[in-house]
């Protein structure tokens, strides 16, 4: 093939040299919007970056900001017919951006490699994890198979797998997902390349396994000495590995520097906001005599499942204050949340609202229960009917609590829509309209139209970029202080936390492990799991990583 | 026990119970609904004497059930009873005849299998490009087509005008097999048609699943060659769908085959079950029916099976 | 909305021939049981098509002929989407018992092939066009059923329909309001499959001599009447089989370029 005969890009190149050059690039992509032509759009334009052999940068941005797409250009790879239509990308000197597919492909998986998102869907679940890590050292790198597995035991090692000499024979569905981020790593490096593209390789992990495999990434970048683009939305993760960080927003750069700059010292406003999202003040209230919900001794189970999902908890939500719930996937925060609205009845125990008590099931229960204990979704793209206008949306509560018509019912949607700040002209429009914040905004004035005593917030800000989501809770507090009313707060985000919450109770493996006012939970002395809960949580500091590391009692439980 | 024993296990039963069930329908298809099998045998002009008569001959008196297991019973010893019209044993008849259809569709099997396999990978390789269009293109027009006018449209062409193959599939005991593949040929082509466009279709869309996975994208940016990723990242996940999807289209080719058998004359199954629903011979039907299902409940049965098979996470439980 | 020449072509087509199935009786210039010239002329002035094996104009038995296929394949179609996809709903909202049993029941009816199913029920059932439409719709409301429950389902778990319920809504306002604007586009294109396999099958049952019997006939029974003249060479019985084949050609189209637009269900029928 003619397209082999290419000249490459070389390996083993001195230190401190330009791997990566990065010259005013530009990418785009055709959009199908339907019922109308194609058209083009920018998605990344006039990038340049540099980085020398051994460096780890860090690009950070929000959802849209273009970073994924400029780490894959590195490998001169476009996601989903994304096409790199100007620029130079420059790898060891050698121009890559319109290098031919054999050219590419002997780049591609050995000189540079990639670490996606999501593990466990990125590992072929038919075969081995031993083969696919391996499976470029021994065919293109000309290493004998042995040879190549002893390297890649070294790895499992290093990055503290268990059981490292056998874990390779496990196929992908045996490990769990933080051990799986663990071995894509050192499936990455296993080849010996010269850059590794991480691409948010923490994110979809609990905070206390991410800590672990973050510190086993920075180990293994530090000792193999490769260079590394690391993309994240999460500036606190960002510092505690890069050298060098990246500011993106919509496609352009913000502003470059050292990590210690971007931090300590940012020049550009964004870049403020960014590190000093989540500084929110709030002043914590004391617990009243007569809470508006309580939980007592509740135990529950799905049908089908053979251990207690929740077991014998008990809560209680003052009137006009947030009860923080914490904790990781599976302590059973949110089966709390479907015990509360009556989705799911408990084997034992009840729920009391307002001095009564509650059904076990929805259907036993009256409209103005219903009415007072409303809910907000992680999700705010599913927790809208998507062929329902807003002004339908949040209508829709008035009409059927309150059997508002008409002009009365468009008036009241109108003020709601002013309290949540978006203004009377969202009225018409459809969800796939609205950006993420906006759609969230929409589905808390869908649950103040119902006038509730209670909100049950699960993850509500998750799922949205940090500025978009200090905007949401900074909402949130005004309409409590408002609306005077309490909020549930569900959630695994320790920072938000600390924001917004009165009380807290942290739940572990189905049980509250410790419950309090904000100031007493978030006081020593710790027990251990809510020690290594709240060390997990990353600070927007240099070595903070290391400290933590140095300090942990308990092994997180994503191993 | 491994799991994936009891998965099997558990499958097969499945298809048992489907197949008892199946059973049932039938027979209470041809007996609850309100049509009097007597009347509709003997016409509008029979006496009442002789209706009653043929109605005790054929047991219609007793009950249901009793007659239900009587019949299953007997079906399961392999005497599935004696036809109304003629008298003869059901099970000799169709002995021959099914041997005859299995002949036919096993070919048509054989060629359409690989051949659908082969442009669903090749539309998906050129996805969205001429060969993809062109390939779906065909393929949207031979699903659209009635199986007979196919059958004529071949017949009229390589039967008539060329004389290339007998218009009429004859076949008997001791035929020498070349001629009788040259016998079935427009048969085997026609049903190759009707099953190619549904079978090439779903398989596009069955690899072209597989082919979005995050796993492939992993294995492109290995740098590996398009064929090594079909081959050892794409091939192996997409079994189970293309074996479900050829087990369903084998559905097509069970419908195919009766409409095929009776344009080309061809002594099989189709045309015995076709000729009996004429003449109102609820046995021969009943038998029939019986046959076909247990024939369709099985291929879906095996599929499953191979699907299961082929799944890691049960072939390699934690 | 810009509709690709394909779909524009399909569109027209179908149109077409639902048009002259309507306006039938003045379309056709002869009545389609009088026998009017020889048996199996060759297309003229007179009969544009010729006349057929006993010798009726063989043009107004395809017009009227096209009536019955499209009345009975659009009954047909009506029948198997009222009963599937309200009993689909149903099952994917209520979900517990009544889905597992309306579920396993369907599994049972599909366990057989449609026109194996439709052949043994004929057998003793009087081949009238009622029956017909009956056994047919029925038959392929089981798949309906499949469809209607499966995309219920997938939207019955979206956290807007938790909201509504979490809200006091009742069955009727979720099935109405949340779900069927949700599921109606993949419907639509399945309408168009499934109107396509009502035109084969009844084309195919009275082609088997077990569907409209004579002296109607539909497009199939045409062919049927026909088909010996194949050997000799005459077109007779081709026409109505390419009738058949246009319009499911066309419907097929239309289908598809909805089907495109609004989401990547598989179509089929199986």
């Amino acid at each position: 093939m003619s397209d082999e005969d290419e000249l490459v890009p070389v390996d083993h190149v001195p230190e401190g040299a330009e791997l990566l050059k990065i010259r005013n690039l530009k990418i785009e992509a055709t959009a199908y919007p339907p019922g109308e032509p194609p058209q083009d759009i920018v998605i990344v334009d006039g990038i340049s970056l540099t980085l020398p052999k051994g460096r780890v940068m860090g690009l950070i941005g929000e959802s849209g900001a273009g970073k994924s797409t400029i780490g894959l250009s590195a490998m001169s790879y476009g996601r989903g017919g994304v096409r790199l239509t100007q620029g130079e990308v420059l790898l060891n000197g050698a121009e890559i951006r319109e290098a031919k597919p054999g050219a590419l492909r002997r780049l591609r998986g050995k000189i540079v490699t990639y670490v996606a998102q999501s593990a466990a869907a990125s590992f072929n679940p038919a075969r081995k994890l031993m083969d696919q890590v391996t499976e470029t050292t021994v065919s293109a790198r000309g290493v004998a198979r042995a040879e190549a597995e002893r390297r890649a035991v070294a790895l499992f090692t290093k990055l503290g797998l268990p059981d490292p000499e056998t874990i390779g024979n496990r196929y992908p569905h045996q490990v769990s997902g933080g051990q799986l981020q663990r071995v894509m790593t050192a499936m990455a490096l296993c080849p010996e390349p010269e850059l590794v593209i991480f691409d948010e390789p923490t994110t979809a992990l609990d905070v206390t396994t991410q800590i672990d495999v973050l510190a086993a990434i920075k180990d293994a970048i530090r000792d193999t000495g490769v260079a590394a683009l690391y993309i994240t939305h999460d500036l606190a993760v960002v510092a505690q590995v890069a050298d060098d960080i990246m500011v993106l927003k919509a496609g352009k750069t913000v502003e470059v520097g050292t990590t210690d700059q971007i931090i300590n010292n940012p020049t550009e406003q964004y870049t403020r906001d960014l590190v000093s999202v989540r500084s929110i003040d709030h002043e914590e209230k004391a617990p009243t005599a007569d809470p508006v919900l309580r939980v007592e001794h509740v135990t529950a189970r799905y049908s089908g499942l053979k251990r207690d999902v929740l077991s014998n908890v008990s809560v209680a939500l003052h009137p006009g204050q947030t009860l923080a719930v914490v904790g990781e996937s599976g302590s059973g925060k949110s089966t709390l949340a479907r015990v509360i609205t009556g989705l799911l009845p408990p084997s034992k125990g009840r729920v009391t609202f307002a001095g009564r008590t509650l059904s076990n099931e929805l259907a036993g229960r009256s409209r103005d229960d219903l009415r007072e204990l409303q809910m907000i979704y992680q999700m705010a793209d599913v927790a809208m009917n998507p062929r329902q206008t807003v002004r339908r949306i949040i209508g829709r509560p008035l009409e059927f609590y309150f059997g508002l018509r008409g002009r009365e019912r468009d008036a009241r949607v109108d003020a709601l829509l002013d309290e949540i700040e978006l203004g009377q002209g969202f009225a018409d429009r459809y969800p796939a309209e609205l950006s993420g914040g906006q759609k969230q905004r929409v589905c808390i004035a869908r649950a103040l139209a119902a006038d509730p005593k209670v909100i049950i917030c699960d993850e509500v800000t998750s799922a949205l970029d940090p500025l978009v989501a200090d905007g949401i809770l900074k909402l949130l507090l005004k309409l409590q202080k408002e609306e005077d009313v309490a909020f549930l707060f569900i959630t695994h985000d320790l920072a938000t936390v600390k924001a917004i919450a009165d009380s807290i109770a942290v739940m572990y493996q189905g049980k509250v492990v410790r419950y309090g006012p904000k100031s007493e939970v978030l006081s020593p002395p710790f027990d251990d799991y809510t020690d290594l809960l709240l060390s997990s949580v990353p600070e927007m500091r240099l070595g903070w990583l290391e400290e933590v590391i140095e300090h942990r009692r308990m092994e997180s439980a994503g191993h | 026990m491994h799991p994936i024993v009891k998965f099997v296990a558990q499958r097969i039963l499945l298809g048992l119970v489907l197949l008892f069930a199946a059973s049932i329908m039938i027979f209470a298809g041809t007996q609850i609904l309100p049509g009097d099998v007597a009347q509709s045998i003997l016409g509008q002009s029979a006496t009442e004497q002789a209706l009653a008569n043929l109605r005790a001959e054929l047991g219609l008196n007793d009950p249901l059930v009793t007659r239900y297991l009587d019949w299953l019973t007997a079906a399961l010893q392999g005497d599935l009873g004696t036809a109304l019209t003629n008298g003869q044993d059901i099970a000799t008849s169709m002995g021959q005849r099914l041997g005859n259809t299995l002949f036919l569709a096993g070919w048509a099997a054989l060629i359409s299998i690989p051949l659908a396999i082969t442009l669903g990978l090749i539309a998906v390789r050129y996805a969205g490009k001429w060969p993809d269009k062109l390939i779906s293109a065909v393929t949207l027009t031979t699903v659209s087509i009635p199986e007979f006018l196919l059958g004529y449209i071949v017949m009229f062409y390589f039967a008539v005008q060329w004389r290339l193959f007998p218009s009429v599939s004859t076949v008997y005991d001791g035929m020498p097999l070349l001629d009788k593949l040259n016998a079935i040929a427009l048969p085997v082509m026609v049903l190759v048609m009707v099953v190619l466009g549904h079978m090439m279709r779903m398989t596009r869309a069955a690899i072209l699943n597989v082919m979005q996975s995050a796993y492939i994208e992993t294995a492109e940016l290995k740098g590996l060659r398009p064929f090594t990723i079909i081959r050892k990242h794409a091939f192996p996940n997409a079994i189970a769908p293309i074996v479900n999807v050829v087990m369903l289209n084998m559905a097509y080719l069970v419908v195919g085959v009766v409409v095929v058998e009776v344009v080309f004359v061809y002594p099989g199954m189709g045309q015995y079950l076709v000729d009996h629903v004429a003449k109102r011979d609820v046995p021969v039907v009943q038998a029939c029916g019986l046959v076909f299902a247990a024939v369709y409940i099985g291929l879906n049965m095996l599929a499953d099976v191979i699907a299961i098979l082929a799944n890691p996470r049960l072939r390699h439980p934690k | 909305m810009r509709i690709p020449p394909s779909a524009a072509i399909g569109l027209i087509i179908t149109v077409t021939y639902f048009l002259g199935a309507i306006f039938a009786d003045w379309l056709a210039p002869y009545s389609y049981f009088e026998v009017v010239g020889e048996v199996w002329e060759p297309s003229s002035s007179e009969f544009l098509l010729g006349t057929d094996s006993i010798g009726r104009d063989l043009l107004s038995r395809m017009i009227y002929g096209g009536r019955i296929t499209i009345f009975v394949a659009t009954a047909a179609t009506i029948l198997a989407f009222v009963t599937g996809a309200l009993l689909g709903f149903t099952a994917a909202v209520a979900g517990g018992w009544v889905d597992q049993m309306l579920s396993r029941l369907v599994d049972l009816i599909m366990s057989i092939p449609a026109l194996i199913f439709a052949l043994v029920v004929l057998s003793v059932m009087p081949v009238t066009m009622p029956v017909l439409i009956l056994v047919m719709g029925l038959i392929e409301s089981t798949r309906v059923f499949r469809l209607s429950r499966a995309v219920a389902s997938d939207i019955v778990v979206m956290d807007y329909v938790e909201a509504a319920r979490l809200r006091g809504e009742g069955a009727a306002y979720v099935i109405f309001k949340e779900i069927l604007p949700n599921s109606l586009s993949p419907l639509v294109a399945e309408a168009g499959l499934r109107f396509i396999f009502m035109v084969l099958f009844i084309s195919t049952l009275s082609f088997l001599g077990l569907g409209v019997q004579p002296p109607l006939a539909d497009w199939g029974g045409i062919v049927k009447e026909n088909k010996e003249g194949i050997v000799y060479g005459i077109p007779a019985a081709l026409y109505p089989a390419v009738a058949i084949a246009t319009l499911a050609i066309s419907v097929n189209l239309v289908a598809d370029w909805i089907l495109n637009r609004t989401s990547s269900l598989k179509g089929g029928r199986g």
